[in-house]
C-alpha cells in the first residue's frame, strides 16, 4: 500500500516537512511537483511530523506537491548487466541504455564483522615509484588523494585504475565537471576498460544533494560483486563535494555544527563509507581510492582531516607530483616485507635523505655556505625529484629499487646513508662515482 | 518484574523519543521493537512523559508508535572465566560467534551471551563454611589459560556475609552455583562463576588505593627512559593522523610487561584490529612461552559500527580490566581512540540539543574524561595482594592541534603525555613522540640524572639547530656544532626505534639501562675534531654502528663486538686535554 500526502508544512533548504503517520525512519518517498519527480528520504520523525531531504532539491516544490511514501529505503539494481553502463547519482541511466530493475538491493547496509576480515596481503602495482616504493597500495585499502583543485587527481585516479589488476572498476562522480566525466568515460573506453566498469555520475550541473547517494550506491554494488569473488576498485571523486552536501542538510536541519559548519557526525558518516573497503575471508575485495580536494590547500580543513583519520594513508598531490612527506600508506608494511629485502630500507633511507635535502635547500636559500655534505644532498635531491617523483616515470618496483641504490651510490658513501651494513654489502652498486 | 512499555514518538538518527507511563530509570536499558527483532538502547534523558534513548544500532525502519520495552537494568557486562582471548563488540557480543551465526555482516538486534554457557571450569574452593567475607573476597578459583581466575564474592553485595556453604572441587559452568552466602538480614545469596556489573560504575571491592610508583616497561625506549608509565598510572598519546598512535599502541600491546592487555578499538579502523586478532594467536609471549592471545582481550567497536556502542565500548573495556585487577593481576587497557568516544558524546549531545561547549563538545566532556581515567589505578586487595589497571588512551585532535577540548581535558588528568609530532613522523623519526614537549610524572627505568643530562643535550642541540638556521653552519662554533651532532645522535640511536625489526622493536628495561648508560658516557665525552665535516662524518659512522648494535640480540657475540667497536671509535676522537 502506498501512502500519499499533499500537505507540505515547511520547505527550507532542501528539506520538506509533512504531517504523516506510519512512516519509517530512512524510508524513501517520491515527491511530484511542477519540476517533475524527485526522490526524498526521511531524515527525522518527530511527533507526527516527518522531515525529508529532497534529492533533486526543493526548488519548484509547492505546499500541495504530492508525496508518496514507497515503504522501502534506497535500492539499486544489481546484476552483470550493469557492466559498461553509466548512471546518474540516483541510479537512472545516463547513457542510452535501458533502465535496469532486476535484483534490487538496499544501499548503506551493515558493516562487515571485523572477525570476518583478513589481513590484506596483495600489493597493487601501479608502476609509479612514489606509490610502489614509498607508499605501496594494497588490495582492500582505502586511500584518498589529497589535492587542491586544479591538480591532476582525476588523471591520476584513471591511471591507477587502468594499471591495477582488478576485475571491476566502479566510478562514483560527485559534483564532477562534465569534462572530467567525459575524460573518464573516454579514457576507460580507449583502454578497453569500459566493459568492466560501472559509472555512477553526479555532475556539477545536477542538484547538489543528489550526490549524497553516490558513495552508498557505488559501494553497495561493489559489495555484491566482491561477495561474488570479484576484486573491485571503487573510485570516488570528489568526496569533499559529498561532505559539503551533508553540511548543507545539517545546517538546514539546524544541527549544531562542530567545526566550520560541518556536522558533528562527519567522521562517522565518512567512516561508514570508507570502511566498506574490505578483503573478504573467502570472497573478493573492495579497494577504495577517493579524490578529496582541500579547500585553501589546508589539510586541517575538517574534510581532509577527518578523512585522514579514517583512511589507511593518503597520497598528497602537489605541483603535479606525489609528495613524499604527508603521503602515507599504512598498509605498506603488510606487503613490502615480501617484495624484496631492501625495499623497506630504500624507502626509509631515501625519504630521510630527502628531508635533509629540504633542510639544505632552506639553508641555501638563506645564503649559507654549502658544506661537502650539503652539496651531496643537493645533488641527491635533484635526482630524486627527477627520477623518482616525476609522475611520468613508469617503471616496475624492482627497477625502481635498483634505481634508488644507484642514486644513493652516485651521491653518498654507504655509511653516510645509515643503511645497515648487511644490506650495503649486498646491494651497494660496485662502481661508485665518489661525489 | 512487571512489564514497562513505551511508544516511540520521534526518531532522529539514533536518538528515540519515547512516551512512557510507569517509572523509568536514567541509564536503564530498553529495547525498541523492529519487526521480529529488538534494538538495544539506553535511557539518557527523561523529560516529563518522554524518555530519550540512544539506540546502539542503526534505527532505519523504526516508526512512530513502535513498542519499547524498558528493562529496569543498567547497561552491564558479564564477568567470569572465558573472557580472555575473546573479541567483543562494545556491548560485549562475541564477534566470531556472531560471524558464525550471521556471516560476513553484522546484524542489528542480534545479541549473544558473552561467556560460553556450556564450557566447564575446574573449580577449587578456597573459602570455608562459617567464614565471614565481603565483596571481592575469594571463594575459590578456576584455571583460565595461564591464570588462576579468582571466583569472588559478587562486588554488589554489601557488608559482612557468612559463608553458608561452598561447592566441592569439580567442573562447573559459569551458571553453576559454587557458594551460598548469608547477609546480615539473613538473606541467602548464591555465588556463581559469573557475575554481572554495570559498566559505568567503578568496581571498588578492594582495601585501598595506592599511588602508582613502579615503572611499567613498555619496551619502547623513549617511553620507558624519558616519559615512563607507571603500573596503575594513566597516559595519553595525542597526535595528528598518521603520526603513529596506533602503531605505538600495537607494539605496546605486544611487549608491555603486564599480565593482561585489553585492547579497546574505539571508533577507528577495523583493519587495525584484524592485524591484532589474526597475528596474536601465532605470536609467543616471551614471559609465558604461550600465545600472546592468552593474555589479550579485544573490545572492538570500529568506526563504521554503531556510534552509541562506541561510547559503551570504553566502559565495557575498563570494567573488564577492573575485574581482572581484582584477581591481583596487572592489566593494561589501551584505548584507540578516546576522541571517537568523545565524538560519540558530541553526536548525542547535539541531538539532545544541549548547549554546546567548545567545538560543540558537551560541557560535561571534561568530567566524563576525568572519571574514565580515574578508573585506572593500583590497589591493595582485601587479601593484601596488589592489582593494577593502567590506562593508555590515544587522542585524535581535529587538525592535529592539541589546543582542543579532548586533548586539553585529557592532559589535566593523566600522569604522562606522549605527544606525537607531525614533523617527526614526516621525517620518519619513529616513534614520533616529541622529545621536548612530552612529559611524565612517573619514575623511569634508568637513573634520573642520566635522563636529565640527555634531555639537556637534546634541548641544547635543538637550540643550536635553531640558531644555525639563522647564522648558518659557518657561524656556529665547532663545540656548539658537536652538541648539535650529539643531540642528533641520541635521537637517531635511542629515541628512534624500528617497530618492525625483530630485535629493535622491544628493548627490555635492563638493556635500556645498559645501553643508555653507555650512550650517556659518549655524550659526556669531550671530543676534538678537525672540522665540522669530520665531526659529521664521525657521527654518521657512530650512528650506523650504534644502530647495528640496537639490532643485535643482547646475548649474541655481535652485541659485544659492536659495543667494543663503538668504544674504540669514541676513544679515537676523545679529547684528553
Ligand atoms: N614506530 C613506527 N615505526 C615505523 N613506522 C611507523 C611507526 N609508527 C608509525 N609508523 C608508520 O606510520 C603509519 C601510520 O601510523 P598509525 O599508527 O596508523 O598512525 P595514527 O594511528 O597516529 O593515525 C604506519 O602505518 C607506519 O607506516
Ligand atoms: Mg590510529
Amino acid at each position: 500500500m502506498h501512502r500519499v500526502y499533499h500537505r507540505i508544512e515547511r520547505i527550507a533548504g532542501n528539506v520538506i516537512t509533512v504531517q504523516a503517520t506510519g512512516v519509517t525512519y530512512r524510508e524513501l518517498a517520491q515527491v511530484t511537483s511542477g519540476q517533475g519527480v524527485s526522490l526524498a528520504q526521511v531524515i527525522r520523525i518527530e511527533g507526527g511530523r516527518v522531515d525529508l531531504q529532497v534529492f533533486a532539491g526543493s526548488r519548484g516544490i509547492s505546499t500541495d506537491s504530492q508525496i508518496r511514501f514507497l515503504g522501502h529505503t534506497m535500492q539499486v539494481p544489481f546484476s552483470e548487466s550493469l557492466m559498461g553502463r553509466i548512471f546518474t547519482g540516483s541510479g537512472v541511466p545516463r547513457d542510452k541504455g535501458p533502465a535496469i530493475h532486476e535484483n534490487l538491493i538496499e544501499i548503506g547496509g551493515p558493516s562487515v564483522n571485523p572477525a570476518k576480515r583478513i589481513i590484506p596481503r596483495n600489493m597493487v602495482r601501479t608502476g609509479i615509484p612514489m606509490i610502489d616504493v614509498f607508499n605501496t597500495l594494497v588490495e582492500s585499502q582505502k586511500l584518498p588523494i589529497f589535492s587542491v583543485a586544479g591538480e591532476p587527481y582525476n588523471p591520476l585516479l584513471a591511471r591507477i585504475a587502468l594499471q591495477a589488476e582488478v576485475d571491476l572498476i566502479i566510478l562514483g562522480g560527485m559534483g564532477l565537471k562534465h569534462d572530467d566525466y567525459l575524460f573518464f568515460r573516454d579514457t576507460l573506453e580507449k583502454e578497453g576498460a569500459l566493459s568492466r566498469s560501472i559509472l555512477f555520475i553526479h555532475t556539477a550541473a545536477d542538484p547538489t544533494v543528489e550526490c549524497l547517494l553516490v558513495p552508498d550506491i557505488c559501494l553497495a554494488v561493489a559489495e555484491q560483486f566482491a561477495l561474488q569473488k570479484k576484486r573491485v576498485l571503487v573510485l570516488l571523486t570528489d568526496m569533499t563535494n559529498f561532505a559539503d552536501s551533508m553540511k548543507e542538510i545539517a545546517i538546514t536541519m539546524e544541527q549544531i555544527p562542530s567545526n566550520r559548519g560541518y556536522p558533528g557526525d562527519l567522521y562517522s558518516q565518512l567512516a561508514a563509507r570508507y570502511e566498506k573497503a574490505v578483503d573478504f575471508d573467502t570472497a573478493g575485495s573492495i579497494t577504495v581510492l577517493a579524490a578529496t580536494t582541500m579547500p585553501g590547500d589546508d589539510v586541517t580543513h575538517p574534510v581532509p582531516d577527518n578523512t585522514g583519520y579514517i583512511t589507511e594513508g593518503q597520497f598528497y598531490l602537489r605541483n603535479g607530483r606525489i609528495e613524499p612527506f604527508g603521503s602515507l600508506s599504512r598498509l605498506k608494511q603488510l606487503v613490502n616485507s615480501k617484495t624484496r629485502e631492501d625495499h623497506r630500507t630504500i624507502m626509509n633511507t631515501m625519504i630521510q635523505l630527502y628531508a635533509s635535502y629540504k633542510e639544505t635547500l632552506e639553508k641555501q636559500s638563506m645564503g649559507f655556505r654549502m658544506s661537502a655534505w650539503d652539496r651531496n644532498l643537493l645533488k641527491y635531491g635533484e635526482r630524486f625529484e627527477a627520477e623518482m617523483m616525476d609522475l611520468r616515470v613508469n617503471i616496475p618496483l624492482e627497477q625502481a629499487l635498483d634505481l634508488g641504490w644507484q642514486i644513493l651510490a652516485d651521491c653518498f658513501s654507504p655509511e653516510e646513508t645509515g643503511i645497515p651494513s648487511k644490506l650495503t654489502r649486498k646491494f651497494w652498486p660496485k662502481r661508485t662515482t665518489a661525489a | 518484574m512487571s512489564e514497562n512499555i513505551g511508544r516511540i514518538v520521534g526518531v532522529n538518527g539514533n536518538l528515540l523519543t519515547v512516551e512512557f507511563e510507569k517509572p523509568v530509570v536514567q541509564n536503564e536499558v530498553a529495547y525498541a521493537a523492529l519487526g521480529e527483532s529488538r534494538l538495544k538502547a539506553e535511557v539518557i534523558r527523561v523529560r516529563g512523559r518522554y524518555a530519550e534513548l540512544q539506540v546502539f544500532e542503526d534505527t532505519t525502519g523504526l516508526k512512530e508508535g513502535d513498542r519499547v520495552d524498558f528493562t529496569g537494568e543498567l547497561l552491564s557486562v558479564e564477568l567470569g572465566p572465558g573472557l580472555l582471548t575473546q573479541i567483543f563488540d562494545g556491548l560485549q557480543n562475541p564477534l566470531p560467534k556472531l560471524a558464525e551465526e550471521c556471516g560476513f555482516f553484522l546484524q542489528r538486534g542480534r545479541y549473544l551471551e558473552a561467556l560460553p554457557r556450556e564450557a566447564k571450569w575446574a573449580f577449587t574452593p578456597a573459602a570455608k563454611a562459617g567464614q565471614t567475607v565481603t565483596a571481592g573476597e575469594t571463594i575459590g578459583s578456576v584455571p583460565e589459560g595461564i591464570f588462576q581466575h579468582r571466583i569472588m564474592v559478587p562486588f554488589g553485595l554489601r557488608g559482612q556475609l557468612t559463608v553458608d556453604g561452598v561447592a566441592a572441587a569439580g567442573a562447573y559452568t559459569v551458571d553453576g552455583v559454587v557458594a551460598k552466602l548469608r547477609d546480615a538480614d539473613g538473606v541467602v545469596h548464591e555465588v556463581r562463576l559469573m557475575q554481572r556489573w554495570p559498566v559505568k560504575i567503578p568496581i571498588r571491592a578492594y582495601a585501598e588505593r595506592l599511588r602508582p610508583t613502579e615503572p611499567l616497561a613498555t619496551k619502547v625506549r623513549i617511553v620507558d627512559t624519558f616519559f615512563p608509565v607507571a603500573r596503575g598510572g594513566t597516559y595519553c598519546i595525542p597526535g595528528p593522523f598518521g603520526a603513529g598512535k596506533t602503531v605505538l599502541q600495537q607494539i605496546t600491546s605486544r611487549y608491555a610487561d603486564v599480565d593482561i592487555v585489553i585492547v579497546a578499538a574505539c571508533g577507528e579502523r577495523a583493519g587495525e584490529v584484524v592485524e591484532t586478532l589474526r597475528e596474536f594467536p601465532a605470536l609467543t609471549d616471551p614471559r609465558t612461552g604461550k600465545s600472546l592471545m592468552e593474555r589479550t582481550l579485544i573490545i572492538c567497536n570500529t568506526s563504521s559500527m554503531p556510534v552509541a556502542a562506541r561510547e559503551a565500548s570504553v566502559y565495557t573495556a575498563v570494567t573488564i580490566a577492573e575485574y581482572y585487577r581484582q584477581m591481583g593481576l596487572n592489566v593494561l587497557l589501551l584505548a584507540d581512540s578516546t576522541s571517537r568516544w568523545a565524538q560519540a558524546l558530541r553526536e548525542m549531545s547535539g541531538r539532545l540539543e544541549e548547549i554546546p561547549g567548545e567545538e560543540a563538545f558537551p560541557a560535561y566532556l571534561e568530567s566524563v574524561i576525568a572519571s574514565f581515567y580515574e578508573r585506572g589505578g593500583i590497589v591493595k586487595l582485601k587479601d593484601g595482594s596488589l592489582g593494577s589497571v593502567t590506562i593508555g588512551g590515544t587522542v585524535s585532535p581535529a587538525g592535529g592541534n592539541f589546543e582542543e577540548p579532548v586533548t586539553q581535558s585529557t592532559l589535566k588528568v593523566v600522569g604522562a603525555f606522549h605527544g606525537l609530532s607531525r614533523e617527526r613522523s614526516d621525517q620518519r623519526r619513529y616513534p614520533a613522540i616529541h622529545p621536548l614537549e612530552s612529559w611524565s610524572k612517573y619514575e623511569g627505568v634508568v637513573p634520573s640524572e642520566q635522563v636529565a643530562l640527555a634531555r639537556r643535550m637534546l634541548i641544547q642541540g635543538n637550540d643550536v639547530n635553531q640558531m644555525m638556521k639563522v647564522v648558518g653552519e659557518e657561524g656556529t662554533s665547532i663545540d656548539d656544532f658537536t652538541v648539535y651532532l650529539k643531540a642528533e645522535y641520541v635521537d637517531a640511536v635511542y629515541l628512534q626505534q624500528d617497530a618492525y625489526h625483530a630485535v629493535d622493536a622491544a628493548t627490555p628495561a635492563d638493556r635500556q639501562t645498559y645501553v643508555f648508560g653507555r650512550i650517556v658516557k659518549i655524550l659526556k665525552t669531550k671530543m676534538a675534531f678537525e672540522s665540522k665535516d669530520a665531526a659529521r662524518k664521525f657521527f654518521q659512522h657512530l650512528t650506523q654502528a650504534t644502530k647495528d648494535w640496537n639490532r643485535a640480540e643482547q646475548t649474541s657475540e655481535e652485541f659485544g663486538a659492536l659495543e667494543a667497536r663503538i668504544e674504540k671509535m669514541v676513544a679515537e676522537v676523545t679529547d684528553y686535554a
